[in-house]
């Protein structure tokens, strides 16, 4: 119970202190996961939303690819990227190993598949509700793409939420390709990591304090952008 | 604050950095925060430091990923210059494995100074022993401490000899879960933060002797290195380098005895 006690209250004594050590590990950790989840937004709700409505041969095969990749390992998409871009890989002129690009990369492979089948799914539902109507209409399929995207806002801003979430949390895969450098590639998790290594559980607990804090306030920044879902959330 | 900006708004902001690929007693134990800064101030080379277990360091280096490598396994360290990989190894420190465990000592073996006849109480105990079981140079350390005993460790995976395949502070964490003895180096050990009850059990073998070598990247094998500024970090480490390494202390305990020619 002690170190829980501990936990808390160095959590506080380093929000109070305004470290600038913690200040680098946290905007960074907020770079790296807000990019990679907007890249993936952009990337995955036009490939969920087009999965939805259209219906071609190996369709289902690319939905199911994409529902299984959705447990991808972190630390395999790590792998995998860090054989790609050693000087010994064939991306190495890239010169990215140990940069937060690369960590940014790794989480976009990570969360993208999650959006894709969240997105498909949600606009799924829609295209039942509303299929009808839209055909009446005579939409073209870029069209309903859009639609029903704009009509799917709220259940995407869930499944942004989501992404979001996976993103912050994972270490395993930041941690290879990033490499935990101090100062450059060092974000939340992998201090949380270092800490526990160092067996300095109270700390790496009080980090883990400060990232739900911060989870807690990105939430609510995401959803006080989008003032509309709001009354649409109960629908 | 405003120092961390440049790097958040353009990621290579730095000018060319070296990358230092190192095993992980030497971080964890605050050694490069303690002597990194001053040979920055002096020669302007910003050192970015990957720690990682000396097997995947030395992999990471065979794969170009650094210019210059820090371990502790003088043998391996050998091997990767003799295949063409490195050069220039020079012994850099030392220091030394100790054994801690449980008080309660269900082996024995507090205050023996023989490694191989603790080892072998703690087999002939079945007692709990955590093995790192990662390649890296503290593991390699430990199978060649049981070589002479005529016990094969590996035999008993999963029964008492339990591998955890992860750095020194999770698997002294995972050690002090089980309540099992483990082999760990020094410094490690006196910086750990997580000891609770455990004590250093055994200590003092010659055998137990920990040597950490520098070596530099072949330029034939990774013309891209950044050889030059490395070269300086080896000379720096290796000459005013020592005499900063003597001073480290934690807790008024020296971790690191320089041993350069």
């Amino acid at each position: 119970m002690q170190d829980f006690f501990d936990a808390f209250q160095q959590a506080f004594a380093l929000i109070a202190s305004g470290d600038p050590e913690l200040i680098g590990i946290v905007l960074l950790s907020l770079r790296v996961s807000l990019t990679a989840l907007i890249l993936a937004c952009i990337i995955g709700f036009p490939i969920g939303a087009l999965l939805a409505v259209s219906n071609f041969p190996g369709r289902r095969a690319i939905i199911l690819f994409f529902n299984a990749a959705m447990g991808l390992p972190p630390v395999v998409v790590g792998l995998t990227l860090y054989l790609l871009f050693s000087q010994a890989g064939p991306l190495a002129v890239l010169e990215l190993l140990y940069t937060p690009t690369a960590m940014i990369i790794a989480q976009i492979v990570l969360i993208t598949p999650i959006i894709i089948s969240l997105t498909r799914g949600t606009i799924a539902g829609l295209l039942a509700e509303h299929g009808e109507t839209l055909r009446a209409m005579r939409a073209t399929r870029p069209q309903m793409v859009m639609t029903l995207l704009r009509e799917a806002h709220p259940a995407l801003l869930t499944t942004a939420v989501v992404g979001l979430g996976r993103a912050f949390a994972e270490v395993g895969a930041v941690m290879i390709v990033g490499g935990n450098i101090n100062h450059v590639t060092r974000v939340m998790t992998t201090s949380i990591a270092l800490e526990t290594s160092r067996g300095e559980l109270a700390m790496a607990l009080a980090l883990g304090i400060i990232l739900l804090i911060i989870a807690l306030f990105t939430n609510a920044a995401v959803y006080a952008l989008a003032p509309r879902s709001r009354e649409l959330a109960h629908v | 604050m405003i120092r961390f900006l440049p790097f958040l708004l353009a990621a290579p902001a730095f000018a060319d950095p070296i990358t230092l690929q190192s095993t992980t007693s030497t971080q964890n134990s605050g050694l490069y925060d303690a002597i990194l800064p001053a040979f920055t101030a002096e020669s302007g080379i910003e050192v970015q430091v990957v720690a990682v277990g000396t097997g995947q360091a030395l992999q990471n280096a065979r794969n170009c990923d650094g210019d210059l490598l820090i371990v502790h396994a003088t043998e391996a360290e050998e091997a990767f210059v003799a295949d063409g990989y490195g050069t220039n190894r020079a012994d850099l420190m030392y220091n030394d494995f100790v054994i801690v465990g449980p008080p309660a000592d269900p082996a024995d073996i507090r205050g023996t100074d023989d490694v191989q006849a603790a080892l072998s109480a703690i087999a002939a105990a079945e007692a709990r022993f955590m093995s790192r079981g990662d390649d890296s140079g503290t593991h390699k350390a430990e199978l060649r401490l049981w070589a002479p005993t005529d016990i094969d460790p590996a035999e008993f995976s999963g029964t008492w000899y339990l591998e955890t395949g992860a750095g020194m502070g999770a698997t002294l964490n995972t050690a002090r879960g089980l309540n099992a003895y483990v082999m760990t180096d020094r410094a490690t050990w006196l910086r750990f933060g997580n000891k609770g009850d455990f004590e250093l059990l055994l200590e003092g073998d010659p055998d137990l002797f920990n040597q950490y070598g520098v070596v530099q990247i072949s330029p034939d094998h990774c013309p891209r290195a950044n050889l030059t500024d490395a070269a300086t970090l080896r000379n720096w480490l290796l000459n005013d380098g020592q005499e900063a390494i003597a001073a480290y202390e934690v807790e008024g305990e020296q971790l690191f005895f320089p041993n350069a020619d």
